[in-house]
């Protein structure tokens, strides 16, 4: 699938390359969007280092055990492959605390995490599980109760009213995410046909 | 006033959560210092790790991007986006959303200019850039950490909650200035 994408991403831009006469930006982009591929990830380090120092306080403190109880019935229904007790359910738990709250830059250490996690209890280490799968739905998604950046973004435009997207954000990202939800499960039941036949 | 609190509240969120991560730590008796250090030495080599997913999918973008591509596959869907109510000046954005969270964000900044940010299509942009989420990055990122090549559903769910997401906030903004009445 990956590998599909990603063919067709280079091969559909270099053959209309030669059509529209961009082949020179094409051979730039090649060039250039490697060095922002290593830009993308050195810039993470900042965040990732600063969310999981954070977590791993908050994470001997108690806090994350009692976030997770709160949220646990939730996430029971969410991630049922999952023991409750394992060390997944609450970094799953803290990701999408993170989410919610709009602290995007917590959300993807806290994610990562989760997903290290959950490859702990994934029987093939290189096809994603189907608790994985739930949880990039629901990172996708992503319901969102305040969306800084684009507050920011729309303060800076001088908007007479930066704010007025809340509420629409949040009606529109939670029909996103229980879309997600339900077609994670969609395609999870297919999925076990598939395998269960094969 | 309401709006005052939701951006001072935005301020805030942060600062206080680590206050409170901080503070809390403390009276559980957690040694924070060295709890911090211990937690932050993982962040170096998860970075590490996903350099080569991401320059492999970030060189990809850029090439579909700047061979016109792009702007074709936006030209070729915009009857169907029509079709589906979505305007014409936000089809791009719907489409580059879920491919490049930069690229969105500079369309969205685009609209911002040429129709200014309280506008419809303004509030509309804001609304989309808002409440999804670049799944192509976030799917390398997750996946490439743990070194997963076999994605199964996880992107045609992506794909297909976004494209969802679109229509939501189209009905949300809708909603939300009066033009859908119940």
């Amino acid at each position: 699938m990956i590998d599909f994408i990603w063919l067709t991403l280079f091969l559909s831009g270099i053959v209309i390359a030669m059509f529209t006469g961009n082949m020179s930006h094409v051979a730039n982009a090649i060039l250039k969007g490697a060095e922002s591929g290593v830009q993308l990830s050195i810039g993470l380090i900042s965040a990732i280092a600063l969310w999981l120092g954070l977590m791993n306080i908050a994470q001997q403190a108690g806090a994350v055990g009692w976030l997770s109880a709160r949220l646990r019935p939730v996430a029971r229904f969410l991630f049922p492959s999952v023991p409750p007790e394992h060390p997944a359910m609450g970094a799953i738990l803290a990701n999408m605390s993170a989410n919610l709250l709009g602290i995007g830059n917590a959300a993807t250490p806290l994610g990562l995490q989760a997903m290290r996690e959950l490859q702990t209890l994934n029987p093939d280490k290189e096809t994603a599980s189907e608790a994985m799968c739930t949880l990039l739905a629901v990172n996708t998604a992503s319901i969102t109760l305040i969306p800084t950046t684009v507050i920011a973004m729309r303060m800076q435009y001088h908007s007479a009213h930066p704010t007025a997207v809340v509420g629409t954000t949040l009606v529109a990202s939670a029909i996103g995410t229980v879309a997600a939800i339900a077609l994670d499960r969609m395609y999870r039941t297919i999925d076990r046909r598939r395998r269960g036949k094969a | 006033m309401m709006q005052q609190a939701i951006s001072a509240i935005s301020e805030w969120m942060l600062p206080l959560l680590v206050g409170v991560i901080l503070l809390h730590g403390m009276v559980k008796r957690v040694p924070i210092y060295s709890a911090f250090v211990d937690g932050a030495k993982g962040g170096f080599g998860t970075s590490v790790r996903l350099i080569p997913h991401l320059i492999a999918m970030v060189v990809a973008v850029s090439v579909f991007r700047e061979s016109g591509a792009m702007d074709l596959l936006v030209k070729c869907l915009r009857p169907i986006l029509h079709w589906l109510h979505i305007p014409a000046e936000v089809a791009p954005m719907g489409i580059l959303r879920p491919i490049s969270g930069q690229g969105s964000l500079a369309m969205m900044i685009d609209i911002f200019q040429k129709h200014g940010p309280d506008s419809w299509l303004g509030i509309l942009a804001s609304t989309m850039q808002a409440s999804s989420d670049t799944t192509l990055y976030i799917l390398t990122v997750y996946f490439g950490s743990v070194g997963i090549n076999r994605f199964r559903y996880a992107l045609k769910v992506g794909l297909l909650s976004d494209f969802i997401s679109v229509l939501a906030s189209v009905f949300a903004v809708s909603l939300f200035s009066g033009m859908i009445h119940f």
